[in-house]
């Protein structure tokens, strides 16, 4: 777009708020009287002062298609085509281009520019989805002129429920910003359609869940966990239990983008716990078709499914991150997927050794599932400062609490089996004779997270999927930053 | 002036853009067919003559009406045309 322009001449884009800009007005007036010159004018169209042709360029679209990515820079038009430019102030070069109107006496040789606003962070994007070519290959859908984008999204059945935000060009376009990944590379298959899921339909579905961009390696993380067969995502989303995609975040990453391992944890408020858990459940929603009262039998369900995402608390050197345990290098940013059902709360304000804790929260760790099954589904601890120096205290690091309450929870099979307690739930009558283990031995993930108040932990129950441990696990993976 | 919003379709795109219509009951035997005056003028006696006939057929019928023509049905309304009939006739348009 070079209308308005001279076809022999210069153009200086240009910004008050840029005091290279301001040092050169006279120059810039100076060029005006020499021959054709026409500045654009990226935030004030009354600057610069005493020059005759300004094209206000509020909406940058100028700066754009000009491809100004500094200000000021000076332009030389020949036949109505660029053939130089320079950029910032130097006056070797302002002379070499425009000649002795551009001495600029009394200003220094040289200043650098500042950036031009059609580069700043998000307004790029922005420009190319109203002036440029995006390069999105996924289909556009028009919304009518009266029509609420919001609502739109939720006749078209992309919703969970609750209001997305409507994934426009620009949003896509800035979310794509948030990774290196191209946005045409397929990061698997959806189940339960097992549906290609490009980095940008990815982006598309984090944008309608909130995420910032700087959130899209995490949700590739999280995605490509997800998708590790041993993680049975296909399985996961059609049964009739409770549970549900848990994300846990370790490392610099979570740290980074501001997410939560403190106060409320599992609870509601930080845009990144909640964000990141529910573009998951949007992909497998949208491209992958897994509709609850379709292929999603769940009974009951939970709220988790929703978002369900929260960071390790990571602030104790001496504790061993969760991912760390489960195989990634120290200081590396991980997600750990885990078939979550919800948040069970458990009081203990008396235990005040590792010991009495440890038998306590094994009794409520016996009730995941039903309290007289065993290994109907794993969990995860959840265990709270406070609850976690009186382990400290006690000098139980993590592989510790976890040998010791793999043997706490041991009971014998004549008090579970079928009827035993007057119950009838339980375990066949060949356990009777047998000491029986409630989990399998890695099958409590403990986590640290929670506010210092508070002499509670939580424990989250698993998926009876998990029974079959070579078909069936938690996923730990690191995340490509 | 309104700037149309266009948006990208986040699903694996195995739907058409346009949706279609919902199809035709394969018969209104045991269904109720809304009639709903939109407040046209003259546009009762275009219902009458469609419950004359839907009577006729043995198809049962329920009446509505929205308070005005200018604007869209109260929700409330559309919500128990919803709940009592399977099949709704809108009329009179111009």
């Amino acid at each position: 777009m070079t209308d308005n322009l001279p076809r022999d001449g210069f153009v200086i884009v240009a910004k008050r708020d840029c005091p290279t800009c301001v040092m050169v007005e006279p120059v810039m007036r100076s060029l005006d009287r020499a021959g054709p010159l026409a500045v654009v004018s990226q935030d004030d169209p009354t600057f610069p002062a005493g020059v005759r042709a300004v094209i206000d360029d509020h909406d940058l679209e100028r700066s754009f298609h000009l491809k100004v990515e500094t200000v000021p820079t000076l332009i030389r038009f020949k036949d109505g085509r660029e053939v130089e430019r320079t950029v910032g102030w130097d006056r070797k070069e302002w002379t070499r281009l425009a000649g002795a109107a551009a001495v600029g006496d009394g200003l220094p040789d040289w200043q650098p520019g500042c950036g031009s606003k059609s580069v700043e962070p998000g307004v790029h994007e922005a420009l190319i989805a109203r002036y440029g070519e995006p390069g999105l290959k996924s289909r556009q859908i028009s919304v009518g002129n009266w029509d609420d984008p919001i609502e739109a999204c939720f006749e078209r059945g992309w919703s969970d429920g609750l209001p997305v935000v409507p994934p426009t060009d620009e949003r896509i376009l800035r979310m794509l910003g948030g990774t290196e990944r191209k946005p045409d590379e397929v990061v698997g298959l959806i189940p339960p359609n097992l549906a290609p899921c490009t980095v940008e339909k990815v982006a598309i579905n984090a944008v309608m869940a909130g995420c910032k961009p700087e959130y899209m390696p995490v949700v590739l993380g999280v995605l490509e966990a997800a998708l590790d067969p041993l993680f049975v995502l296909h399985g996961l989303l059609c049964t009739t239990h409770f549970s549900g995609p848990l994300v846990i975040i370790n490392g610099p990453i979570a740290r980074a983008i501001g997410m939560n391992s403190g106060i409320n944890a599992l609870g509601q408020g930080n845009r990144a716990n909640a964000t990141i858990g529910r573009a998951l459940q949007l992909i497998v929603r949208n491209v992958g078709g897994g509709l609850p009262g379709a292929i999603d039998r769940a009974t009951l369900g939970n709220p988790g499914k929703y978002t369900f995402c929260f960071a390790e608390d990571e602030s104790d050197p001496v504790w061993e991150p969760l991912s760390v345990r489960r195989g990634i290098a120290p200081g590396k940013s991980a997600v750990t997927l885990f078939h979550g059902e919800g948040v069970h709360g458990f009081i203990d304000q008396k235990s005040r050794t590792p010991e009495e804790l440890v038998r306590s929260l094994a009794l409520g760790l016996f009730g995941v599932g039903h309290p007289k099954l065993c290994d109907a589904g794993n969990a995860v601890l959840v265990l709270t400062p406070e609850h976690y120096k009186i382990f400290k205290d006690g000098g139980w690091d993590r592989r510790r609490i976890e040998n010791e309450l793999y043997l706490a929870l041991k009971r014998p099979g004549r008090d579970l089996v079928w009827g035993a307690q007057g119950v009838a739930e339980g375990l066949p009558p060949k356990y009777a004779d047998q000491i029986v283990d409630k989990f399998q031995p890695d099958g409590v993930l403990i986590v640290r997270a929670g506010g210092e108040a508070g002499l509670f932990s939580a424990i989250i129950g698993g998926w009876p999927g998990q029974r079959v441990r070579e078909e069936c696990q938690a996923v730990t993976r690191e995340i490509r930053l | 002036m309104t700037m149309q919003v266009k948006l990208r379709d986040p699903t694996a795109e195995s739907a058409s853009v346009r949706r279609s219509r919902l199809a035709p009951p394969p018969s209104l035997d045991g269904r109720t067919v809304a009639l709903m005056d939109i407040g046209k003028s003259r546009g009762g006696e275009f219902i009458d003559r469609l419950e004359g006939h839907f009577r006729k057929a043995g198809v049962a019928t329920k009446r509505y009406a929205k308070p005005t023509n200018t604007k869209v049905a109260p929700t409330a309304l559309m919500q128990q045309i919803a709940a009592e009939a399977q099949i709704a006739v809108i009329a009179l348009s111009d």
